[in-house]
């Protein structure tokens, strides 16, 4: 569905005098099949909405290629923009119009007849749940009712491919959940492929098959978010010793079975009587652990382990944790408006 | 036919929004009739010096290119609000051409510049202008290509600025000159000779002169050629910036 190769997007930014091109996005492949839901994760800044507009033509790459749905995103930006749906972080419904007005007007763009557009309106209305909200203005529903109009709007054409940019953004965790659903049931009710860009590492976990992990306009990791947790970080194992003085010979020990290319006492993190590190496949190694642990006279307080999160997996592919990475992230941000106001000249 | 079809499901969004918002259409109604009772009376005793028979024979074709310029410069601000709400960019987004979400915009502007010259034009002949019928056409068209110009700028100029508080200084700096170098309120020729010359280089004067003139049915004159040249210029310009930041527009 989609196939990116060396995508770039270079603004000009401008501090002061100095000019300085940033290059939002920095040689981005991406492949997405049919059917598939992808999560596109990384911090604010790191070209998560950038990669998102190149892919659904509303901003020219400055370089690269990319076939979405079948057509090159630059020459036949109109057959791309047939067969997608964009829901856009604004939204797109205007607050002090009719829900339904808007509806239709948007499925009118896309080519429909009006009395289609509204008749599929409706069906989306009492799919997402929001019936009888037809004639309501969006500026008086809730937080999460407008996001649902959104995804109407998105879906209106039927697109087989959705792409959601921080679809649950500012909704109270109730309303979240309940959108979960709904983007869940994208696929399993409509066959829909979904590319949905979050910040969120319980989003990308909980939506989709594949995870991919976006950071200074690189993708620095692909894969299932299974595989990402046990091939990157290992298991947390994490002993507390009974006797202190055991520090030492207790840390040796975990180090010969922490993970491959970590391995040695570097792995080993000590800890006043704690001694952790990470340990591949640790449901299986803790037994061995403790049989050797006993046999040399260690005894414990206690033993944990904890399997790893996503946060474990961006903290070892960008050596940042990604609450660190969107902190110092803002500064960017904050000259990023000037950059975009540059980077418009660039676009068709 | 999908050109004129996507202009007109704009077209139609834009003035049910526009409708729905009694404040909209009460002060566009309003604010014609409020110069024309309000000012038009302080031209009474200079007519002479205007050389017309009737202060509403000299008023009401400056008035009608006046609500053609700043009605129409104000229409920005509005894009600006869809903006910020992400409608420009679901607008986008769809195969709708580009150039069909500002036309369909336009369209709205200039049907309610229409309604206000109709109301303008109605209201001056009652209070007794005079003035020949195919030249009062021609005039009101001249109008609304002047008005298209001014609101497809000001839509570029919204997609551009992205911000009321940068738009609105900068309008406020384009109309003072315009309002007093057209002499649209009172005519440039009472003025000192270096004010006329100054004047020379404003084309809207020269598109007040080509309106007023064509309202007195008089077409061979000079300010009717400058006039409509200008208006013809300043519209294909307008349409071009206007087309091109939708196209570019970075939402």
């Amino acid at each position: 569905m989609i196939h990116a190769r060396g995508l770039v997007q270079t603004f000009q930014s401008r501090e002061g005098k100095k000019k300085t091109v940033v290059r939002a996005v920095d040689g981005v492949d991406l492949d997405v099949a049919e059917g598939e839901v992808v999560g596109f994760l990384g911090p604010n800044g790191a070209g998560k909405t950038t990669t998102l507009r190149m892919l659904t033509t509303l901003l020219r790459p400055t370089e690269g290629t990319a076939t979405v749905a079948g057509f090159d995103v630059v020459r036949e930006s109109e057959q791309v923009r047939r067969s997608i749906g964009y829901v856009s972080q604004a939204g797109g419904a205007f607050s002090a119009a009719r829900a339904g007005d808007e509806v239709v007007d948007h499925g009118m763009l896309y080519g429909m007849r009006g009395a289609d557009a509204k008749k599929r309106g409706q069906e989306l209305f009492e799919q997402l749940d929001l019936d009888g909200l037809w004639t309501r203005m969006p500026k008086n529903m809730s937080g999460g009712q407008r996001r649902r109009l959104d995804i109407v709007m998105g879906l209106i054409h039927d697109p087989t491919l959705v792409f959601l940019d921080e679809p649950t953004t500012g909704l109270d965790p109730q309303a979240r959940a309940n959108l979960w659903e709904h983007i869940a049931d994208l696929r399993r009710k409509r066959g829909a492929t979904v590319f949905l860009t979050t910040h969120y590492l319980d989003e990308a976990d909980h939506l989709s098959d594949r995870i991919v992990i976006i950071d200074h306009g690189r993708i620095v990791a692909s894969d299932t978010s299974e595989n990402l947790k046990a091939n990157v970080s290992g298991d947390l194992v994490d002993l507390q010793l009974a006797d202190s003085a055991d520090v030492q010979s207790a840390a040796t020990r975990l180090g010969s079975i922490a993970e491959a290319g970590r391995s040695g006492s570097e792995a080993v993190e000590i800890d006043g009587n704690h001694v952790r590190a990470r340990v591949a496949r640790a449901g299986r190694a803790v037994p061995g652990l403790l049989a050797d642990l006993g046999s040399a006279g260690i005894t414990l307080e206690s033993i944990e382990v904890h399997r790893p999160t996503l946060d474990d997996v961006f903290l070892t592919l960008t050596g940042r944790s990604l609450r660190d990475a969107q902190e110092t992230t803002k500064d960017e941000n904050q000259t990023a408006p000037d950059a975009e106001l540059v980077a418009a000249g660039q676009e068709k | 036919m999908t050109f004129p079809r996507e202009c007109f499901i704009v077209f139609r969004r834009q003035l049910r929004m526009n409708l729905r918002n009694p404040a909209w259409v009460i002060i566009g109604m309003l604010q014609p009739i409020m110069y024309l009772f309000l000012f038009g009376p302080l031209l009474k005793p200079i007519i002479q010096e205007l050389g017309v028979d009737n202060e509403y024979t000299f008023f009401v074709p400056g008035m009608l290119v006046q609500l053609g310029i700043f009605g129409a410069f104000f229409a920005g601000f509005s894009l600006i609000g869809e903006w910020r709400e992400g409608v420009i960019e679901a607008e986008r987004v769809t195969p709708a051409s580009r150039t069909a979400l500002l036309v369909g915009r336009l369209i709205r502007d200039l049907v309610q510049l229409f309604v206000q010259a109709l109301i303008l034009v109605g209201l001056g002949y009652a209070l007794g202008m005079t003035g020949s019928v195919k030249g009062i056409v021609f005039g009101v068209l001249l109008t609304m290509l002047v008005g298209g110009a001014c609101a497809a700028a000001s839509n570029a100029l919204a997609l551009t600025t992205k911000s009321e508080d940068v738009m609105a200084p900068v309008i406020n700096m384009v109309m003072m000159p315009v309002l007093l170098l057209s002499g649209i309120l009172l005519p440039m020729t009472m003025g000192p000779k270096w004010l006329q010359s100054v004047s020379d280089w404003m084309p809207f004067r020269w598109i007040t002169d080509g309106v007023r003139t064509s309202f007195s049915g008089d077409f061979a004159r000079d300010p009717m050629v400058y006039g409509t040249a200008w208006a013809a210029v300043l519209f294909v310009l307008a349409l071009w910036w206007g087309t091109s930041t939708f196209r570019k527009e970075n939402a």
